[in-house]
C-alpha cells in the first residue's frame, strides 16, 4: 500500500492528538467521579471537585474536537462508527449530561438529600462516561460490519467480552489519572489517601493493559502479523518494554514522597505508549480491515479549508488552555482554597 | 415495516432530533444574550464603580454557570447526533457542512470553555483587566458559535457553492458561497436578535417580580428592569423588522413554507388575503374559520395589494411540508414579537410619566412575558424546520433518505431515554434558576460558590479582599 505523507495523514494525527488530550483531560476529571466513592466526607468532596470545577468544560471541549473532527475530515468512519455504537454512544451521552450538570447543581441542591442525588449522579457519570468510551475503543479494534457505505450489524454487536473488558481497563485508567491529578493539586491528609488510591489504581490499571494488550491480536490475523510478525516486532517490542519500564518508575514515585507531579507525568506517557500501541494494530485503517484513512476521507478541499484554520487555531487554543491552567495552578488546600 | 409504538424509525429519529435540539437551543439562546449581558454589567462597573452593577454581575453570572452547563452537555448530543442517528447525512453532506462545524468547536468552543473558568472564578486571581477581556472573549465566543451553526442550518435551508460526486457526497466548490449562503445573513440577525431580546425579557421578567414583591428601593432591581424595558423598546421592533427581511428571503428561497406559513392552500391571482387565524384543514384542503384582512398578504409580501401569489396547490404533493404546525407556530411566534413590540412601548410611556418602577400592570404583564422569548424562539425554529420539509437539504436530499441504517427499537429506545432525562435533569436545573431568580439581588451580592455557610469551605476565608465578598475561587 502506497503511503504518502499527505493532508490525510495530517488529519488523521491531529484527530489522534486531540483524542490523546481528551483522554488524558477529561480522564482526570471523569476520574475524580470514580474516586468519589471512597471520600464520602462532603468536605474532601466539596475540595475534589473544586479542583477542576474551572476547568472541566474546556476538558470536555477536546471530546467534540474529536467528535466533530472526524465529521467533517472523515465523515464516512463517523456515518459508520456512530450507528454501530448507537448504545453505548447514546449512553455516555447521557452519562455525560449526569456528571457535567452535577459540577453546578451540588452546590445549588441545599438539602441533603438533593447533595447526595448530584454526588451519586456525578460518580455514575463519570463512572459510565469511562466504561462507555472504552466500549467504544474495543468496538472499533474488535471490527465493524460494514456493508457499502454503511454499517451492517445489528445494535448490539459491540456487546462482546473483550468490548466490556476496555470499557473497565479505560475506567481503571482514569481513576488513575484522577489519583495523579489530586495529588498535585492537595495536600495534608486528603493527599495520603489520594496517593493510596493512586497506588491501587496503577496496579489494577496495569493489570487491564496487560490484559487488553494480550487480547488484542488475537481479535485479528493482521494485528497478530503487526505485532509478532519478523522483523517488525524488532520495532514494535520497543512499546511494550517502554512500558515496562514506565511502570516501575510509576510504582517508584508513588511510594517515594515529594515530587508531586511525577505520577501525573508518568502515567501521561504510559498512556502515550498506550495509544502508540493503539496506532501499531490500527494503522492505516480507521475502521480496522474495512475503511482505510483514505477510503474515508473527505475531499482535499474540504481538509484543506480545515487545516488551514486548525494550524493557526490549535496552537493558540493550546496557549490560552495553558493559560487557564496557570491561573488556577498550585495546591489547593482544604482550609484555604485558592489564593 | 419495523415500529415502536406506531411509529416508524425516520420519525422517531425526527421526534429525537427535534426534541434534542429544542431543548439545547433554549439554553444558548438564554446564555448568548446573558454573556454580552455580563460583559457590559461588568464593563459598567469599571467604569463607573457603581456597585449595583457588581452586585447584578455577580447575581446574574451564578444564573449563567448554570445556564451554560445545561447549554454544553445538550450541545455534545447534538454533535454526535449526526453521526448516530442521521448517518446518510452525515456522510453525504459531510464534506460541507463538517468543516463548519469544526471551526465552530476551534473558533467558538474552545473559547467560550478557555475564558469560562477565568470569568466565574478568576477575578481576584487575574486582576480586573484580564477578569473584563475573559468576559468578552466568553460573550464573543456564544456569537461566534451561533454564526457558525448557523451558517451551517442555513446553508441546508438554500444550499449553494456545492455540485454531487460520484460517491453521492456533496462536495464544496466555493467555500465563501457556502459560507454566506443566501439565508444565512438573515437568520444569523434574526436568531442573535431573538437571543438577545429572550434574554432581555428574562431580565426584565425578574426585575418586575421584584418590584412586585415591594423591592423598589433596590438599585439592583431597578436597574435590571429598566436595561431591560430599554432592549425591549428598542430591539423588538427591530426583531420585527428583521423577521419581515427574513420572510422575504424565504419567499424566493423556499416558497412552499411560505405558503405554508401563510396557510395559502390556494393561489391568488389577484392579491392573496393576509390569514390572521384560523384552522388549517388539510383534508379538504382549506383553512376553516379563517379571519383574513383581504390583500394584506400580498402587499407584505410583494408590496403591491394585487399582486399575485401562488400557493400550495402548486407544489406536487409529496414535496409540500406540515401545513398545520408551521401555520401554527408561525403564528405564536409572530403574536409574541407583537406583543414584546407593544411591552417595550408601554415602558417608554410609563418611562416618560416617571412610573416605570410603579406601574403594577406593567410588571405584571413583563413577569408574564417573562419566558416568552424562548417560546419564540422555538416557535420560529418549528417554523423553519418543519416548513422545509420534507428535505434536509433543501431540494436536494430528503429526510427519509438521510437517516442511519437503525432499528425503530433502538431509536426507540433512546428517544424515551432522552425524553425522561431530559425532563427530570434539566426540569432540576430550571428550578435552581428559579430558585435564584426568586431572591433579589443585595448589596454585598456574592458570586459563584461563595456563599457563607458549612457548603463553601474554601475560598471565603479572609482573603476575600473587597468586603462584599467578591466571587473568589470558590
Ligand atoms: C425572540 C424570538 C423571536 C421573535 C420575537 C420573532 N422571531 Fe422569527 N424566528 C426566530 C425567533 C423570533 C428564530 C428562532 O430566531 C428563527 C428560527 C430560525 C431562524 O432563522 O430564526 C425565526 C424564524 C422566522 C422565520 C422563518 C424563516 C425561515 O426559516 O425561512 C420568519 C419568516 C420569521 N421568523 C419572521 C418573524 C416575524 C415577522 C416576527 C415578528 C413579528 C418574528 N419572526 C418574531
Ligand atoms: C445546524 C443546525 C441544525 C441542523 C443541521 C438541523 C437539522 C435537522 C434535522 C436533520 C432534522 C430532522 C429531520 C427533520 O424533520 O427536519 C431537524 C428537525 C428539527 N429541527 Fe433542526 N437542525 C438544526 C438546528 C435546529 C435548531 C437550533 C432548532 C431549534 C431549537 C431546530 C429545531 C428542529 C425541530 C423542531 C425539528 C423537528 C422538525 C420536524 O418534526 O420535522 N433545529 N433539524
Ligand atoms: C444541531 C445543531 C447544534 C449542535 C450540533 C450544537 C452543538 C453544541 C455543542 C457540542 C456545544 C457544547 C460546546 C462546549 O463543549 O463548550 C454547544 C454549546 C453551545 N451552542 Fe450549540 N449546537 C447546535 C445548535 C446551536 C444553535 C442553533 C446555536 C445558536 C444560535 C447554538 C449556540 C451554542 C452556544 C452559544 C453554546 C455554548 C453553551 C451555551 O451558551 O449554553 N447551538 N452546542
Amino acid at each position: 500500500m502506497e503511503i504518502s505523507f499527505d493532508l490525510t495523514v495530517a488529519w488523521a494525527l491531529l484527530l489522534a492528538f486531540s483524542v490523546y488530550v481528551y483522554v488524558v483531560l477529561d480522564g482526570f476529571d471523569l476520574g475524580i467521579g470514580i474516586l468519589y466513592p471512597f471520600f464520602p466526607e462532603k468536605r474532601d468532596r466539596d475540595l475534589l471537585m473544586n479542583t477542576v470545577a474551572p476547568v472541566w468544560d474546556g476538558n470536555e471541549t477536546w471530546l467534540v474536537l474529536g467528535g466533530g473532527g472526524l465529521f467533517a475530515a472523515f465523515p464516512l468512519a463517523y456515518a459508520i462508527i456512530m450507528p454501530a455504537v448507537y448504545p453505548p454512544i447514546i449512553a455516555m451521552l447521557l452519562a455525560l449530561i449526569f456528571r457535567g450538570v452535577a459540577f453546578e447543581f451540588r452546590w445549588r441542591a441545599g438539602r441533603r438529600f438533593s447533595e447526595r442525588f448530584w454526588d451519586a449522579a456525578f460518580i455514575g457519570g463519570s463512572v459510565m462516561a469511562a466504561l462507555t468510551q472504552g466500549i467504544i475503543l474495543g468496538t472499533l479494534l474488535q471490527g465493524i460490519e460494514v456493508e457499502g457505505r454503511a454499517y451492517a450489524g445489528g445494535w448490539f454487536d459491540w456487546l462482546t467480552p473483550f468490548s466490556l473488558l476496555c470499557g473497565a481497563a479505560v475506567v481503571a485508567g482514569y481513576a488513575l489519572l484522577g489519583a495523579c491529578w489530586l495529588n498535585m493539586k492537595i495536600e495534608g491528609d486528603v493527599q495520603h489517601r489520594v496517593r493510596h488510591a493512586a497506588r491501587i489504581a496503577a496496579f489494577i490499571t496495569v493489570l487491564f493493559i496487560i490484559a487488553v494488550s494480550v487480547a488484542t491480536p488475537f481479535l485479528e490475523m493482521e494485528y497478530f502479523q503487526r505485532w509478532f510478525a519478523w522483523p517488525g516486532i524488532l520495532e514494535v517490542a520497543i512499546v511494550p518494554l517502554l512500558v515496562a519500564g514506565l511502570i516501575v518508575l510509576l510504582a517508584r514515585s508513588l511510594f517515594v514522597e515529594g515530587r508531586d507531579w511525577m505520577p501525573m507525568v508518568l502515567t501521561l506517557l504510559l498512556f502515550l505508549l498506550c495509544f502508540a500501541g493503539l496506532g501499531v494494530s490500527m494503522w492505516p485503517y480507521v475502521i480496522p480491515t474495512e475503511l482505510t484513512l483514505w477510503d474515508a476521507a473527505s475531499p482535499r478541499k474540504s481538509q484543506l479549508f480545515m487545516f488551514v484554520g486548525a494550524i493557526f487555531l490549535v496552537p493558540i487554543i493550546l496557549a490560552y488552555t495553558a493559560y487557564a491552567y496557570w491561573v488556577f495552578r498550585g495546591k489547593l488546600d482544604p482550609d484555604q482554597g485558592y489564593h | 415495516m419495523d415500529s415502536f409504538l406506531g411509529f416508524d424509525a425516520v420519525t422517531l429519529a425526527r421526534i429525537q432530533f427535534g426534541f434534542t435540539v429544542a431543548f439545547h437551543f433554549i439554553f444558548p439562546a438564554f446564555s448568548i444574550g446573558l454573556a454580552s449581558f455580563l460583559a457590559v454589567l461588568n464593563a459598567r462597573y469599571l467604569i463607573t464603580k457603581n456597585e449595583a452593577y457588581l452586585r447584578l454581575f455577580k447575581y446574574w453570572i451564578k444564573i449563567f454557570a448554570i445556564s451554560f452547563a445545561m447549554g454544553v452537555v445538550s450541545g455534545i448530543v447534538m454533535s454526535y447526533q449526526f453521526g448516530t442517528n442521521w448517518s446518510v447525512f452525515s456522510d453525504k453532506a459531510g464534506p460541507v457542512v463538517g468543516p463548519l462545524m469544526a471551526y465552530e468547536v476551534l473558533t467558538a468552543f474552545f473559547l467560550e470553555a478557555g475564558f469560562l473558568g477565568i470569568m466565574l472564578f478568576g477575578r481576584e486571581k487575574v486582576g480586573n483587566g484580564l477578569h473584563m477581556f475573559a468576559c468578552l472573549m466568553v460573550a464573543v465566543g456564544t456569537a461566534i458559535s451561533a454564526t457558525w451553526i448557523l451558517s451551517v442550518n442555513s446553508w441546508m435551508q438554500t444550499p449553494v457553492g456545492f455540485s454531487i460526486g460520484e460517491n453521492g457526497q456533496f462536495l464544496p466548490e466555493d467555500w465563501w458561497a457556502i459560507v454566506f449562503n443566501p439565508s444565512f445573513p438573515y437568520r444569523l440577525a434574526h436568531t442573535l436578535t431573538a437571543a438577545y431580546l429572550s434574554t432581555a425579557f428574562i431580565v426584565g421578567g425578574v426585575g418586575a417580580w421584584h418590584l412586585l414583591r415591594g423591592e423598589k428601593k433596590n438599585v439592583g432591581v431597578t436597574t435590571m428592569f429598566s436595561m431591560a424595558m430599554w432592549m425591549a423598546a428598542i430591539v423588538a421592533p427591530l426583531q420585527i423588522f428583521l423577521g419581515d427581511l427574513h420572510g422575504l428571503n424565504t419567499l424566493e428561497h423556499q416558497p412552499a413554507k411560505v405558503m405554508a406559513m401563510e396557510g395559502h392552500y390556494d393561489s391568488h391571482p389577484d392579491g392573496a388575503p393576509l390569514i390572521l387565524f384560523g384552522i388549517p384543514d388539510s383534508e379538504n384542503r382549506t383553512i376553516r374559520y379563517a379571519l383574513e384582512v383581504p390583500k394584506l398578504s400580498s402587499f407584505i409580501l410583494k408590496h403591491d395589494f394585487n399582486a399575485p401569489l401562488a400557493g400550495l396547490d402548486t407544489i406536487p404533493d409529496d414535496e409540500e411540508p406540515p401545513v398545520a404546525i408551521v401555520f401554527w407556530s408561525f403564528r405564536v411566534m409572530v403574536a409574541i414579537g407583537m406583543a414584546m413590540a407593544l411591552v417595550g412601548l408601554w415602558s417608554l410611556l410609563s418611562r416618560v410619566r416617571g412610573r416605570l418602577f410603579d406601574d403594577k400592570w406593567l410588571h405584571r404583564v413583563a413577569l408574564v412575558m417573562g419566558p416568552s422569548g424562548l417560546v419564540a424562539v422555538i416557535a420560529g425554529w418549528i417554523t423553519t424546520e418543519v416548513g422545509r420539509q420534507p428535505y434536509v437539504v433543501y431540494n436536494t436530499l430528503r429526510t427519509a433518505d438521510a437517516v442511519s441504517p437503525l432499528g425503530a427499537q433502538a431509536v426507540g429506545a433512546s428517544l424515551i431515554a432522552f425524553i425522561v432525562i431530559y425532563f427530570a435533569i434539566f426540569g432540576a436545573g430550571i428550578v435552581y434558576l428559579l430558585k435564584l431568580m426568586h431572591v433579589p439581588p443585595q448589596p454585598g451580592q456574592r458570586g459563584v460558590r461563595s456563599e457563607p455557610g458549612p457548603i463553601r469551605t474554601a475560598g471565603h476565608t479572609a482573603s476575600a479582599p473587597v468586603a462584599t465578598g467578591t466571587a473568589t475561587a470558590k
